[in-house]
């Protein structure tokens, strides 16, 4: 069986940067065939943690957050629900004055970006949130931070899209893809070939092996980011928490579930071949409880972790490639890039429409790794 | 070469022979179980000091129950038991348990060489209008709580569903003194007919059912066949139940129902340890693959008894035996194989009784149609038929771990093990697929709800810089 399609754009990879890239390009009225080796979203846009978060990111990411922030706030609008995101704040707890000083640094950095961070000390930090526990010299609180669930986000983006009219095509495993000179042809089991002016890598853990077949070499890594969820508690904990220096990551959800994170699984590059990791498990669990004492008396009812793209430097790829016209990437994006994800598909359709955006995105250029060796 | 590490999961039938066959040719295997003592779900004990006899807790079976339990005690100083000791990951050839009361210091993890999983089965369980109400059981529950404790779920007590259990159940609890008010099957009497030629690959055991079906009819008990729409109604708990038979509704007054619409293979265990599943006609569930004497794809793993296909404890105890030899023999030491063939030429003739149990108890066919949009389907997370129908209807869901990321149905404490089976039936219905079309849920530690103090407690304490 073959098929050919033409279309103005292709995109591989149906994760959260490229559902939400395809629905960008539809709404500009470009025509949009995406391939997906498995399901849209099931990868780690669907797996990932669920933190909606400006706080914390090198301040070279402010200006593409702080454009995905703004999307966020329309959700319902733009892909018909909002995916359970909750602006609930998000909380960064620092253990000692050293901590809270790089926090305080973080705030004078991001001076500007309008992140409106607040910084609490340690006597404000225990009434503000009674539950807290440990030994907590402060915290930093982004108030129009939140989180959201990845499982509906991606999915949501894909539908939209599929709804405005991109051709999604869902197992589909892209064997090739290749430039003319003129246009790119992507070629994909079942004997699916695709023609079209303009690609976009967005293949996530798998995007390195793509820019390679354009003579872009990046040293992409799989990361497994171990998680974990409780059954249903009362309402305690409103924000969304994490620690200087990482450890674990906890939000509460609506339904009373708390969904934590901290250390990584194992796995490979195959799909469903991802394994949770219980040592790295019982270490978040004896974190979070230190914080969040009330934790102890919850029952674990699920741990899972999915594989994510890492860069050395924790930086994306994104932008134009440096050797092949019309060909943009988006993938690495090194376990952050959920809440980045609405407006990487914004600016990936300004790439291909206008040639450029608005958006800064220079730090991420591929071209920081052919200059380096 | 080092010393074989074998562990058994499970102490019923199939686990017991099993540790029997291993420990007569020297080896000592660790047998890991959840219950109090030996057993199974079948040939359950009750806690120490309990006076009712094995005739009158196992009846016709009682012979098989106590050759069991004393094969079991003769075994123990032979094997590693550890009793009361959930297995809640299988990663990395390594088994995380959780012990409780005294087996608490016992190590988290537990290596293996060699795995032998007997893990039983579970209910099928179909939702019906009430079926979230205090006083509805599943029939094992029921037979669980008359096994281990002497107790019965009510004083007006209706049975209802399909397969060989219902029956089994209603006449031991009316002779350990229950009232049961009716018996209400889901299957008819023509399919029952048809089936005939198949079960009576087993006539002993045909015969038991038969026997079972006549005393209760001679003693009284209202027993109809043919039941549909059944509906339970009350308000903080039981009061009634309804059905229709041959379109007339009927309703009855009662205080407990037990319900159960056939058996599901506990199957967790074997998808954390990473055998590849195909999808059972037979017993219209994905099973992990394995020859005839239970070998897996995985090297060193083993399945036995109902976990790997419903077969029922006779076969269970063959299933054991032939595990432990196929695993002696992958060993490299002498088994006898005649007995070997023995072991398979019985397992296949039981296959043959149970394709005949299928047809006699069919799963409701009609009922992924019937089921009302607003039956809690999920009630870990109260999923109705009617989101995952939309999540079928409006998102174009065509596949079960889809379906639980865009429902959160088997998200909740159960993991699908109670309702994936409805679930998988309202999914296919919807989508026009078969239930080998759209999967199956994907497994994830823990198998049971682990609590987090536990893991605390286990986590090496931190470093302090």
């Amino acid at each position: 069986m073959s098929e050919r399609l033409t279309a103005d754009v292709a995109i591989i990879g149906g994760g959260l940067m490229g559902c939400s890239a395809a629905l960008a390009l539809r709404r500009m009225n470009l025509s949009v065939v995406l391939l997906e080796q498995g399901w849209c979203g099931a990868q780690a846009s669907g797996v990932n943690y669920g933190g909606v978060r400006r706080q914390g990111r090198p301040v070279v990411q402010l200006p593409l957050s702080q454009r995905a922030y703004a999307i966020w706030q329309r959700l319902p609008q733009l892909i018909g629900s909002d995916c359970e995101y909750t602006v609930s704040g998000h909380l960064k707890l620092a253990r000692s004055e050293a901590e809270l000083a790089s926090l305080e640094d973080y705030r004078g950095q991001a001076d500007g970006f309008g992140l409106q961070l607040e910084i609490l000390g340690r006597a404000a930090l225990r009434q503000r949130y009674p539950w807290l526990g440990g030994k907590v010299a402060g915290g930093s609180l982004c108030p129009g931070d939140g989180h959201a669930n990845p499982r509906l986000v991606a999915a949501a983006f894909a539908l939209a899209a599929r709804n405005h009219g991109a051709d999604l095509r869902e197992g589909t495993i892209v064997e090739s893809a290749v430039f003319d000179g003129r246009q790119f042809t992507v070629c994909a089991a079942g004997g699916l070939e695709v023609k079209a002016k303009f690609l976009l890598n967005c293949a996530g853990a798998w995007g390195a092996k793509f820019a390679e077949q354009f003579g872009e070499q990046v040293p992409e890594y799989p990361i497994f980011p171990n998680m974990w969820v409780t059954e249903p508690m009362p309402k305690l904990v409103e924000p969304n928490v994490g620690i200087v220096g990482g450890g674990f990551y906890v939000r509460q959800v609506a339904r009373g579930n708390f969904v934590l994170g901290g250390g990584r699984g194992t796995g490979q590059l195959a799909i469903a071949s991802t394994r949770p990791d219980s040592a790295a498990m019982f270490a978040s669990m004896r974190m979070a409880c230190e914080f969040i004492p009330a934790l102890r008396n919850a029952l674990v009812i699920r741990s899972w972790t999915g594989v994510e793209g890492a860069l050395p430097d924790h930086q994306p790829v994104l932008g134009p490639s440096v050797t092949t016209p019309g060909l943009f990437h988006a993938f690495g994006f090194s376990g952050a890039g959920f809440q980045l994800a609405p407006a990487v598909g914004e600016v990936l359709a300004d790439l291909v429409a206008h040639g450029a955006t608005a958006t800064p995105i220079e730090a991420f250029s591929i071209g920081r790794f052919s200059a380096a060796s | 070469m080092n010393e074989p590490r074998i562990v058994i999961v499970g102490a019923g039938p199939a686990g017991v022979r099993a540790a029997e066959v291993l420990a007569a040719a020297g080896l000592r295997p660790v047998l890991v179980d959840e219950n109090q003592r030996a057993g199974g779900q079948i040939y359950r004990q009750p806690p120490a000091g309990f006076v009712r006899s094995a005739k009158q807790l196992y009846g016709f079976e009682s012979s098989k129950a106590d050759a069991l339990h004393r094969t079991f005690n003769k075994l123990r100083s032979h094997i590693d038991y550890l009793p009361e000791t959930l297995v809640w990951n299988c990663a990395g050839r390594q088994l995380d348990l959780l012990g409780h009361g005294r087996y608490q210091s016992l190590p988290y993890s537990l290596p293996y060489s060699h795995l032998i999983l007997c893990t039983g089965a579970i209910d099928r369980v179909l939702p019906f209008p009430g079926w979230l109400l205090p006083g509805v059981y599943t029939l094992g529950a029921a037979q669980v709580a008359l096994k281990a404790q002497g107790c019965v779920i009510g004083s007006r007590i209706v049975l209802v569903g399909s397969g060989p259990l219902l029956y089994l159940l209603a006449y031991q609890y009316a002779k350990a003194g229950a009232s049961i008010a009716a018996v209400l099957d889901t299957s008819s009497f023509s399919g029952k007919l048809r089936a005939t030629f198949d079960l009576l690959k087993q006539p002993l055991t045909l015969a038991k059912g038969l026997y079972f079906f006549a005393w209760l009819r001679c003693h009284g008990v209202k027993v109809v066949e043919g039941v549909e729409k059944i509906a339970v109604s009350g308000e903080q708990k039981v009061k009634a139940i309804s059905w229709h038979q041959n379109g007339r509704e009927q309703t009855l007054e009662c205080d407990a129902v037990a319900s159960g619409f056939g058996l599901r293979s506990e199957t967790q265990l074997a998808d954390l340890a990473g055998c590849a599943f195909e999808f059972s006609q037979l017993n219209q569930q994905w099973l992990p693959q394995r020859d005839l004497a239970g070998r897996s794809s995985v090297k060193g793993v083993y399945l036995a008894g109902d976990g790997g296909g419903i077969a029922g404890a006779d076969a269970a105890e063959l299933a054991g035996k032939r595990a432990a030899l196929a695993l002696l023999e992958d060993l490299g030491k002498t088994i006898d194989l005649r007995e070997g063939r023995r072991l398979d030429r019985a397992l296949q003739r039981m296959q043959g009784f149970r394709r005949g149990l299928e047809r006699a108890f069919p799963a409701p066919v009609a009922w992924a149609r019937e089921c009302a949009d607003e039956e809690i389907i999920c009630r870990c997370e109260e999923i109705s038929a009617g989101e995952l129908r939309r999540a079928v209807n409006h998102a174009g869901t065509l596949e079960m771990n889809r379906l639980k990321a865009l429902t959160r149905v088997g998200m909740g404490r159960c993991q699908g093990r109670v309702c994936s089976a409805a679930a998988a039936e309202i999914l296919a219905c919807s989508a026009g697929k078969s239930l080998a079309e759209i999967g199956r849920l994907r497994g994830q530690p823990p198998i049971k709800p682990f609590p987090v103090a536990v893991g605390v407690a286990l986590s090496p304490a931190r470093e302090t810089s």
